[in-house]
């Protein structure tokens, strides 16, 4: 496939993305709404408010890195979606496995870190004296959530002797029982369990919920701003959901199979939160370093001997 | 005695009284948020006016809409997403939280709460307005983004309502802040809030609802009603 087609591909399937990102999330408010006995906000509530950010006329700024800080949490979400595969269709080079090529689980787990970390350097040049704090939280909780994913994929990468998640996939086509899910079911429960965190849905949501007197990094952001971190977090909770279904769920051989698979693994997280009060930032910190911590470590430990 | 002539009076009062103190000269800059000059880590002196890192000193511009049917567009959008700003200013403010019940439900109309006035482009002013609570009103409508809309909530803030005659509280609203939609009653219904909601998307649909800009217009005069009724004036006039 030439290399046109192959960006034509990347740039559609970003498209894809975005609007399933922002439909997705639509969708579980409509849910969380119908829970509470509410009609909840209508399914273009989400274009609809980015179209509004953007046309807000004063935007307020407070230098490059402020600036910057939304752009890095974009750049976040738009790197994890160039290198990882999407539908699989039998080659690496066929038309929406993206730029995926051999140790890009690797560069994934970069940057799923590499947004919270432009967050951190926007925000704190924002001037919200709270900013720190809530940057502080939101990195704690990020820690606690990383390490049991990384042991979590360090099992899967040594189980098939690769660090290439097209390979991953390609090794769980044949069948439901060849999903990691049931070959590693050690990683599996570690990765379904800090998917929770990593989703950032209620009872992980301390960092960016509005309600919070530290709402944290997103205070100081109005208009196209905010309007980029919406676009952000719509393309990172689908990429999120890609991530694990790619290594845990046996990836996704058509659109469709990746709509209806992330769509439930996003669910899930929401299912939980709907049964969770919010936790403080200890009790998930500690929560992560008990059980995901404990079920990556022995993932890992069975695959080393 | 008139709201505005009875604080006259007050501010002559106290004007009264600082000069028999013999009081020096107040300004609204506390000594370490002087302009002044400081040795920088490698030893060179560079000046620092740290009040500007809190405040801004330019006065609001003027905002024109693009017109045409781009901003016909844009507006339905903002119509479409009202986000209220949390700051509940009086006992009105009680009727919000049934606006997010099961039995309300704003969500539906696009109406959400933020908790922070650089996201929001709308703000309750819920029932009657102390003067304390007007400055820090003042100061956040300042900080919210334009195109930016005022829903007054109750007749305090029409006429002063049961609180006509106190010594602390504001009779009318509009002279201190633009008003777009008034809500009338003591206290209105949540359902009369829902219309209130209805009428301003309306009105940002028209086109009508520019009050942010004629803030900007009409600044001086809304100054100096503010600085009225506003003994303790501790802050630049713009600050966003």
């Amino acid at each position: 496939m030439s290399i046109y087609a192959k960006l034509a591909y990347t740039i559609l399937g970003f498209l894809i993305v975005l609007n399933w990102g922002f439909l997705m999330g639509a969708t579980m408010r409509k849910i969380g709404a119908r829970m509470a006995g509410r009609h909840g906000i209508p399914f273009v509530q989400p274009w609809i408010n980015l179209l509004k950010n953007i046309s807000t006329r004063t935007v307020i700024t407070h230098g490059i890195m402020y600036y910057i800080g939304p752009v890095f949490r974009l750049t976040g979400g738009v790197g994890l979606f160039l290198f990882m595969p999407m539908v699989f269709t039998g080659s690496v080079d066929g038309p929406w496995t993206n730029f995926s090529f051999e140790g890009d689980l690797i560069l994934i787990m970069y940057f799923n870190v590499f947004g919270m970390l432009g967050m951190a350097l926007g925000a704190g040049e924002g001037g919200h004296p709270y900013a720190a704090m809530g940057i502080v939280r939101g990195l704690a909780q990020h820690a606690a959530v990383e390490l049991p994913l990384t042991l979590a994929f360090l099992s899967i990468a040594i189980q098939f002797d690769t660090f290439s998640i097209y390979k991953i996939v390609e090794a769980q086509q044949g069948g439901i029982m060849n999903w990691v899910l049931f070959t590693n079911p050690f990683a599996a429960a570690a990765i379904i369990l800090a998917m929770l965190g990593a989703l950032g849905h209620s009872p992980f949501n301390l960092v960016k919920a509005p309600n919070e007197i530290l709402i944290g990094p997103a205070t100081e952001y109005e208009g196209t701003y905010l309007g980029f971190m919406m676009s952000a977090g719509a393309t990172l909770h689908v990429m999120e959901a890609v991530l694990f279904m790619n290594l845990v769920f046996g990836g996704a051989t058509s659109w469709i199979e990746l709509i209806v698979k992330s769509f439930l693994i996003y669910f899930w997280s929401v299912f939980v939160g709907m049964v969770f009060p919010r936790f403080k930032i200890e009790q998930s910190v500690t929560w992560f370093f008990k059980v995901p911590l404990v079920l990556g470590l022995l993932a890992v430990i069975i695959y080393m001997f | 005695m008139s709201e505005l002539d009875l604080n006259d009076k007050m501010n002559e009062m106290l004007a009264n009284s600082e000069a028999n103190a013999k009081k020096a000269e107040k300004t609204f800059v506390r000594p370490e948020d002087e302009e002044r000059e400081v040795v920088a880590p490698d030893g060179s002196i560079i000046k620092v006016n740290p009040i500007y890192d809190y405040f801004s000193g330019e006065r609001p511009q003027e905002e024109k809409p693009r017109g045409g049917i781009v901003e016909k567009f844009l507006n339905w959008a903002r119509a479409e997403s009202i986000w209220v700003l949390g700051f509940g200013t009086g006992c009105g403010s009680i009727e919000i939280p049934p606006l997010v019940t099961p039995r309300f439900d704003m969500f539906r109309y696009g109406v959400q709460m933020r908790p922070t006035p650089r996201q929001s482009n709308a703000f309750i002013i819920s029932g009657y307005l102390s003067i304390k609570t007007l400055k820090r009103v003042i100061r956040t409508y300042e900080q919210m983004p334009s195109p930016k809309y005022i829903l007054a909530l109750g007749s305090c803030t029409i006429n002063g309502g049961m609180y006509y005659d106190s010594y602390s509280t504001i009779n009318r609203l509009d002279k201190y802040i633009p008003v777009d939609v008034y809500i009338a009653g003591c206290m209105p219904r949540p359902e009369a809030l829902l219309h209130g909601f209805v009428k301003l998307k309306q009105l940002i649909k028209e086109g009508k609802a520019e009050k942010a800009n004629e803030y900007a217009r009409n600044f001086d005069e809304y100054k100096a009603n503010q600085k009225k009724i506003i003994k303790d004036w501790n802050m630049p006039d713009y600050n966003w």
